[in-house]
């Protein structure tokens, strides 16, 4: 499944070896590069890198509601970071969404090295379906994706309760799972654990079958257990693959917003049910504190690209071998 | 393979774990599909109904018949159109320098698209805000397109480089022995070859500006711009507060979500191989 219908396979070209290094390289000196490459660069630099910028600068300065009705706004140093990293209520969040990532990005592997390993161990028939369904579960719009799980979890009429409540002696209906803060990040975390998995069984299912039927039967011949196989043979192999898509993961979690934001709208908002995305989100909106909405982006952004340098590190390997 | 040495018992046991996962991921979108077919006396019941058996379109023609889905709809359609056709535009032209032409700048080139690629959107959107704000460009087309745009284009970038690395440029130069011009060869021989890639990009670019929320709903405040995202939002925001009609919800989103999922079949793979490169080899 991981090859689509359109798609030539590109990046499996082989190196060719006797080739000199650059073999693609046009030799003469021309311009034509640096004007091909111009209009993406001007489009990503209004659009991205202005904003970078700005932020940037405003992190620096005082900029609340005043600022916005044509006072000027003065630098102000790093007051804006002084007031953020000694506020309490900034780390309190810092540290949930943290520990929110890691549940959920964790879990999410789990399970998706898991279903990887039912993809590979049943017929094929059973993989067909359970592929498809996972395809379907990935392929959902993302506000599309909450009003369903909200409606699941819906307090009086939805499934989840009805089922649990199915269970003798439990009784769910009427119960509003996104009351208690606890329960609120729980259900978030289940729906984006629903989400991502298909991504990461994929994944590791792709790399499970580079694992070749020679080195599974070398090793039987020695004598290995099924748990030997795995530890031993299996996850070195795939290890690179399943490295990669952790670290995306964390990355992706880390900065969960539209989840969060769309579950504070279809029940509780207030700031214990918010994760960094949200609470810059309601820094910059309801406050209407850019300052310090700038530094909380930038002391996001800092987080994740320390989290993203070494998966940029990998990709650009690949690019220097093809 | 392995599966003829496997006992009764273990091969039981993965064929279930199988099914289990199955109706665990499939049932969402079951009951999305589900839920739009039935009325909404229906789904008020505290049993819930498991077969849409008595159903009828009518939750479907509530959302069309809505004018602001056709709003939403259109906006939706405007936006993705516009940010689709000038990122791959872009990108292929960019895609094409770096896999064709090794020059200075190159390397750093490639590193900034994939840095930018990982800068959150959800760290940019007040500045992004304040900009579109300064341009005049609030609740327009126009300036969530450029917004998109921006976001999408690295990794496009990124994913046709792929595509143009994998056409060997000795068929160019061979066209080129038989007499063609260099433009001739390109248009002629490594255009048609890059059909396919071109189809799959269009397809990303399309799926990310069709489902994006936050971005839009930043640069939209104005309710009678909304997109789809926004509009299925609309109807979250009611269940806060009343009573909804969720047949209607899951109609809307079922609409929302179909073109999706039809598009996502196409482009799943070479999405999965450019976010893990060479890590997994096809």
């Amino acid at each position: 499944m991981s090859a689509p219908a359109v798609a030539p396979p590109a990046q499996a070209q082989p190196p060719r070896l006797e080739d000199p290094p650059a073999p693609r390289a046009r030799r003469r000196r021309t311009k034509l590069p640096y004007w091909l490459i111009i209009p993406a660069i001007v489009v990503v630099v209004v659009g991205t890198g202005y904003p970078l910028i700005w932020q940037f600068v405003t992190s620096f300065r005082e900029y609340g509601l005043a600022q916005q009705f044509g006072q000027p706004a003065p630098f102000v140093g790093l007051q804006n970071y002084s007031e953020m990293l000694t506020d309490t209520g900034f780390w309190a969040i810092v540290l949930k969404s943290v520990v929110f990532c890691l549940v959920t990005a964790g879990v999410s592997m789990v399970l998706g090295i898991a279903l990887a390993l039912v993809m590979k161990n049943v017929g094929k028939a059973l993989r067909l379906t359970l592929q498809i369904a996972m395809l379907l579960a990935w392929a959902m719009p993302i506000v599309a994706y909450m009003t369903v799980w909200t409606w699941l979890f819906d307090d009086r009429n939805g499934v989840i309760n009805y089922l649990l409540s199915l269970i003798p002696g439990v009784d769910m209906i009427g119960h509003d799972w996104l009351i208690n803060p606890w329960s609120f990040f729980a259900v978030a975390s289940i729906i984006i654990i629903w989400y991502s998995v298909p991504f990461i069984a994929f994944s590791a299912y792709a790399g499970f079958t580079q694992v070749s039927d020679e080195v599974v039967e070398a090793a039987q011949l020695d004598g290995a257990t099924g748990f030997q196989m795995t530890r031993r043979i299996i996850l070195p192999i795939v290890k690179p693959v399943l490295s990669i898509v952790f670290l995306l993961q964390l990355i992706w979690d880390l900065r969960v917003f539209a989840q969060i934001q769309l579950l504070q709208d279809a029940g509780s908002f207030g700031s214990q049910y918010d994760l960094l995305g949200t609470y810059i989100y309601k820094l910059g909106t309801g406050s209407q504190d850019f300052g310090l909405a700038a530094t909380a982006s930038i002391v996001v952004m800092v987080l994740t690209l320390g989290l993203s340098w070494v998966y940029v590190r990998q990709l650009m390997k690949e690019d220097e071998q093809s | 393979m392995n599966l003829a040495k496997k006992s009764p018992a273990a091969r039981a046991g993965w064929a279930t774990i199988a099914v289990i996962a199955t109706l665990a991921w499939a049932f969402p979108v079951y009951w999305m599909v589900n839920s739009s077919f039935l009325p909404g006396s229906t789904l008020e019941q505290l049993t819930p109904t498991f077969l849409p058996f008595g159903g009828s379109l009518s939750n479907f023609e509530a959302a069309l018949s809505d004018g602001t889905f056709l709003r939403a709809l259109g906006m939706s359609a405007a936006i993705t159109f516009l940010t689709l056709i000038v990122c791959i535009a872009f990108a292929f032209l960019a895609a094409l320098a770096i896999s064709r032409f090794r020059f200075r700048g190159r390397k750093q080139f490639v590193l900034a698209v994939l840095v930018i690629q990982m800068i959150p959107a959800e760290a940019l959107f007040i500045a992004q805000y304040k900009m579109i704000a300064g341009f005049g460009l609030l609740n327009t087309v126009v300036g969530v397109s450029l917004i998109y745009t921006a976001t999408v284009i690295p990794f496009t970038i990124w994913m046709l480089r792929g595509f143009v690395a994998g056409i060997p440029a000795e068929l160019e130069e061979a066209a080129m022995v038989d007499g063609l011009s260099r433009n001739q060869a390109f248009m002629r021989i490594t255009f048609p070859l890059l059909a396919p890639g071109l189809v799959a990009s269009g397809v990303y670019a399309f799926l990310q500006a069709w489902n994006e929320f936050a971005v839009a709903l930043i640069l939209l405040p104005d309710g009678s711009k909304a997109t789809l995202p926004l509009w299925l939002r609309g109807f979250l925001q009611d269940s806060a507060v009343n009573t909804t009609n969720w047949g209607e919800v899951m109609a809307a989103s079922t609409l929302v979500a179909v073109p999706v999922i039809v598009f996502f079949m196409f482009v799943q793979g070479r999405m999965t191989q450019g976010l893990v490169g060479g890590a997994v080899k096809g």
